[in-house]
């Protein structure tokens, strides 16, 4: 259980999180999704012990990650956006990295890394953004840990790979686990991505299940405008159309358009998921 | 076949699993995979794939044993096509209906089938 309370952050006179509260419950791979520059990578490096909280808390099971103590250090995973090009081959960084994971597990390295297609025998420094990218998702979720905090992880993966990345963290991660993924690249994690966190400038504007977002609004695909729409968008089928759901009827929540609703109504859409 | 695909993904889901069940290739007594197997198979969250089992455990077509899995109902053949057959006529022979009056066709279209 992750519980952010009051959080507030700034870089110098800066200010980037302002008032941040959130809880983060087991089992769950949370999408962050956020317009550029409103604190997603910054959140992200507050929750594993990166940096310090000015203001407020963070618990990661009642421990607060910046003490930095082995217990919790050992059993998450901060996967930055840019990852380093360790000098050594992927096997040898893997089998001296993994012992700081108690649970880490070389065997599933390698069963990842030869699913996306990389040679465990290749330097790290040597190899292209998309396989050192890949190399570092497979030692992650090698090191079987409880938390994992994803800074974009399918930027830069070829097309087959963000299938296998999407397949990979729910086949290798344990039902108790919480990832929290930041991404843009919504279209590439739509369907793994559920609850959905969307931060704006110094705020949580949602923090909620598919489930209840496809309760609240209705995602109409079809080609007649409705007038109560709170967002339209044309499309080469037709338009998707968000309006609140007012019949019960489910509809296929589109996570893009549900972002840019929100965006477009934050005020009505936070009243309408109780923020 | 299938009229909607803006349904969401869980009673998509829900439906291949019955679309398998109608065609024979899953029958009664089978084993299904795991939440989070099936999940991983198709790259979809397993909260998901949760609420599909939970829609198809509701409607009587898998029901699970605790601790080992999901199964396939003995009788999940008889309970899809009776529910498929009522979506059929409620929902796509309407859908159907109004599109073939739309193109000016009438139900001598079917007649050389």
């Amino acid at each position: 259980m992750i519980d952010i309370s009051n959080l507030g952050f700034s870089y110098g006179p800066k200010s980037v999180l302002k008032n941040i509260s959130l809880k983060a419950s087991e089992g769950n791979i949370y999408g962050l999704l956020g317009e550029n520059g409103v604190g997603k990578t910054t959140l992200l490096t507050l929750l594993c012990g990166l940096k310090k909280p000015l203001e407020g808390s963070i618990t990661v099971d009642g421990r607060n990650p910046f003490n930095r103590e082995p217990s919790l250090l050992s059993d998450q995973f901060y996967l930055a956006d840019e990852v380093t090009p360790v000098h050594a081959k992927a096997m040898s960084f893997a089998k001296e990295h993994g012992v700081f994971w108690p649970k880490f597990d070389l065997d599933k390295f390698f069963t990842i890394l030869s699913e996306l297609e990389v040679a465990a025998d290749q330097r790290m420094d040597a190899m292209s953004a998309g396989q050192l990218k890949k190399t570092w998702i497979a030692f992650a979720l090698a090191c079987n840990a409880k938390y994992y905090y994803m800074d974009e992880p399918t930027n830069g993966l070829d097309i087959p790979s963000k299938a296998q990345f999407r397949k990979a963290v729910t086949k290798y991660t344990s039902e108790d686990s919480t990832l929290i993924i930041s991404t843009h690249q919504v279209r590439d994690l739509e369907n793994i991505i559920d609850p959905i966190i969307i931060l704006d400038n110094q705020e949580v504007l949602v923090n909620a299940t598919m489930e209840e977002i496809s309760r609240k609004l209705f995602f109409d695909y079809g080609s007649e405008l409705k007038a109560d729409a709170l967002y339209l968008e044309q499309t080469p089928g037709g338009c998707i159309q968000v309006y609140p759901n007012v019949t019960g009827e489910e509809s296929k929540v589109n996570v893009e358009a549900f972002f840019n609703t929100v965006h477009a109504h934050k005020d009505v859409i936070k009243a309408m998921f109780n923020l | 076949m299938n009229f909607n695909t803006d349904k969401p993904i869980y009673l998509q889901i829900a439906d291949v699993i019955s679309d398998r069940i109608l065609s024979g290739e899953l029958k009664g007594g089978d084993r299904i995979p795991s939440v989070r197997e099936y999940g991983a198979d198709i790259g979809v969250n397993p909260n998901t794939m949760m609420r599909s089992y939970e829609k198809l455990t509701a409607d009587g077509i898998i029901f699970n044993k605790r601790g080992i899995g999901y199964f396939v109902a003995d009788d999940a053949r008889d309970t899809v096509l009776a529910a498929q057959r009522k979506e059929f006529l409620e929902k796509d022979v309407p859908a159907i209906l109004q599109r073939m009056r739309l193109l000016g066709l009438d139900s001598t279209i079917f007649e050389g089938e």
